[in-house]
């Protein structure tokens, strides 16, 4: 396994936002050290790390906030550095524990940012309402926000991003710090969002929220990318197998039978009845009909979908270990 | 290497929200309640006294800004202290509480670079200032004619706007100065307390320390000291060093535009008092030129100040 897995040739066609050897230096130390990706439009980006690996400098930079060392980043067409107005205008962005004007109502601070978009008061009214009803603050939508709990305040950071009809919409740490409730629902906003055609690029360290909304991850470590793709695909390249499927099922043959079907690296006996696959792929009909093919009869198929988690302590300790990093 | 788009983009935006802001602040209400009853006392003194005392006087309404009675100082020498104080009060915290309220980096993520953030910020600190000044200034005017029954006359009025201006400058240094304080120092209790030092300094011990310092660089000659005079060395340097004062530059300035008959702020040379009518009032063009040099000091100071701190915010990281 190589530790450069970011050394894609030419970004797809599709793609929204690409990086080529983006670094940023802070003195001696980088912060951001030659990374390169390519998110393609309308996906659910995650960027999963340990604080201090990155994530947030790469937005900055993205957003035309903090300066570019080396390197580039386009962001629809866009260089931050040199048009970070028509970046500004496309792209919406949630600070980690964003704050507001506590002193303001929700509309009044949403007003205030969507009058720096440049948007016409009869716009401004119509846009700023709908985004409440959709983040569902409507009926607090003219208490002052310092009476708002944090999810709250989430999800008016939310509203703000939809005020601007964000192409392109980067959330940095969105969940940290909500309640269990409130995660789930801001995860489902954030589902709305991407169904709505927005691409979404969120950071986190909350892997199993970004593995149940991300379709793919790149995983930051000292201000490198060591992995990126699905969870499929990183499970297939750290733990070996994506997926762990087990069968319970009686008959004669049958382990020989599993171990036949494509894709299945791995079949253990666990019992008389009991049987436990490895593939790469979710196996289930092929073992079902495996089990039917040798007379078996069927009592119980389970699957166990790759854990980010895993995936992540595995990486993490293989790279502590100082295999490949002398960060 | 050019930024696409204007550097002003949303400057009005964030003008209006901050002017909002400023003048519906309990902050500012104190402060100007503050000024505004200390600016009463001070006229009140100074009517008093001219009721009693003058009996003619063709700049009765710029006595009114000038004359003292003890214990109370004049309304221009009032002015010249809390001006400072509702500056810094508007300016200490103006940008590191955009950081601690983490509002900064939300903010900027809109399409409007850093200068117009700041240049609305500043341009709201000094339109609330040049707001509270003009009502000072049409409170003394409108006092005056009730209470002393004069209407004012043309020169007076220009005199007492360009009064206005030069207050307007001398706030805008200090209000520079609490903005750049609010930009180096991430906490606005180290900004605000930072600003009050430097004022304090320079309102209090400066004039202490200026003329002994002055007495430090060039020594009195013991022969003026017989005569009981100044060494003019000594006298030079003292002067030059107290004018690093904004409030000694505001005073002077004041001194020029407010009292007609004010001929120099300087060393009075025995070339300027050749066929001078002693006590004449100087025309007004002829007061400004006097204090010419203190008023461009001034507008230079708030000017450095602001592009001080605007050079450390362009490079100021943006996240907490």
């Amino acid at each position: 396994m190589s530790d450069r897995h970011n050394d894609n040739p030419a970004p797809p066609l599709d793609s929204v936002i690409t990086a080529q050897g983006l670094t940023k230096r802070y003195g001696q130390a980088n912060a951001v050290d030659a990374i390169s990706f390519a998110i393609r439009k309308g996906e659910v980006f995650g960027l999963l790390g340990p604080n201090g690996a990155g994530k947030t400098t790469t937005i900055l930079m993205m957003l035309g906030l903090t300066e570019i060392s080396s390197g580039q980043v386009s962001v629809l067409g866009f260089d931050p550095a040199r048009a970070p107005l028509q970046v500004k205008r496309r792209v919406g962005y949630l600070p980690d524990s964003v704050g507001f004007y506590d002193n303001l109502t929700a509309v009044e601070n949403l007003a205030y940012t969507a009058k720096l978009m440049g948007l016409s008061l009869k716009e401004r009214t119509e846009r700023i309402a709908d985004a409440l009803a959709r983040v569902r603050l409507s009926e607090v939508a003219n208490k002052r926000v310092s009476t708002y709990s944090r999810g709250m305040r989430q999800r008016l950071g939310l509203a703000e991003i939809i005020v601007k009809r964000a192409e392109i919409a980067i959330l940095d740490e969105p969940t940290s710090g909500l309640d269990p409730q409130a995660t789930i629902e801001f995860l489902e906003l954030i589902g709305e969002l991407k169904r709505g055609g927005t691409t979404v690029l969120l950071s986190s360290h909350l892997l199993d929220q970004v593995q149940r909304i991300c379709d793919r991850v790149a995983l930051f470590q000292a201000g490198r990318i060591v992995m990126m793709g699905s969870v499929a695909e990183l499970a297939v390249q750290v733990l070996g197998a994506g997926f762990v499927v087990e069968v319970e099922a009686e008959g004669d043959g049958i382990a020989r039978k599993l171990s036949t079907i494509p894709g299945v690296t791995r079949v253990e006996t666990l019992s008389a009845d009991r049987y436990r696959m490895t593939a790469d792929r979710d196996v289930r009909p092929d073992a079902a009909s495996a089990v039917v093919a040798v007379g078996g009869a069927l009592k119980r198929l389970s699957v166990d979908e790759p854990s980010l988690e895993a995936i992540y302590a595995r990486t993490f300790q293989a790279s502590e270990a100082g295999v490949r990093h002398a960060a | 290497m050019r930024r696409e788009g204007s550097a002003f983009q949303g400057l009005g935006t964030v003008f209006v929200k901050e002017l909002s802001d400023n003048i519906s602040s309990v902050r500012m209400l104190v402060l100007e309640l503050l000024v505004v009853l200390t600016a009463l006392a001070a006229l009140y003194g100074a009517i008093d006294n001219l009721r009693q005392n003058t009996a003619e006087d063709p700049f009765l309404l710029l006595r009114l800004f000038t004359i003292a009675r003890d214990p109370l100082p004049s309304f221009v020498a009032m002015l010249g202290f809390l001006v400072p104080l509702m500056a810094i009060g508007l300016g200490f915290d103006a940008v590191n509480s955009e950081h601690n309220r983490r509002t900064l980096s939300r903010i900027l993520a809109q399409p409007i670079y850093r200068d117009a953030l700041l240049m609305g910020k500043f341009l709201a600190g000094l339109a609330t200032l040049g707001i509270s000044l003009t009502a000072l200034w049409l409170m003394v005017i409108g006092l005056g004619l009730i209470f002393l029954g004069v209407p004012p006359g043309g020169e007076e009025i220009a005199r007492s706007l360009v009064f206005l201006v030069v207050a307007l400058f001398y706030a805008g240094v200090w209000l520079s100065l609490a903005m750049l304080l609010s930009i180096v120092f991430r906490s606005p209790a180290t900004a605000a307390l930072v600003a009050l030092g430097v004022w304090l300094f320079l309102t209090v011990l400066w004039p202490m320390l200026a003329p002994a310092l002055a007495q430090a660089i060039a020594p009195p000659d013991p022969r003026y000291a017989a005569l009981g005079l100044q060494t003019p060395d000594t006298g030079l340097w003292a002067q030059f060093l107290l004018r690093i004062s904004p409030n000694d530059l505001f005073a002077e300035a004041m001194q020029a535009i407010l009292s007609p008959q004010t001929r120099t702020l300087g060393a009075v040379f025995l070339e300027q008092l050749r066929g001078a009518l002693m006590g004449a009032p100087l025309p007004f063009g002829e007061s400004v030129m006097i204090a010419w040099p203190q008023m461009v000091s001034l507008i230079a100071g708030t000017i450095v100040l602001f592009v001080a701190g605007y050079v450390i915010f362009q490079r100021q990281e943006v996240r907490a």
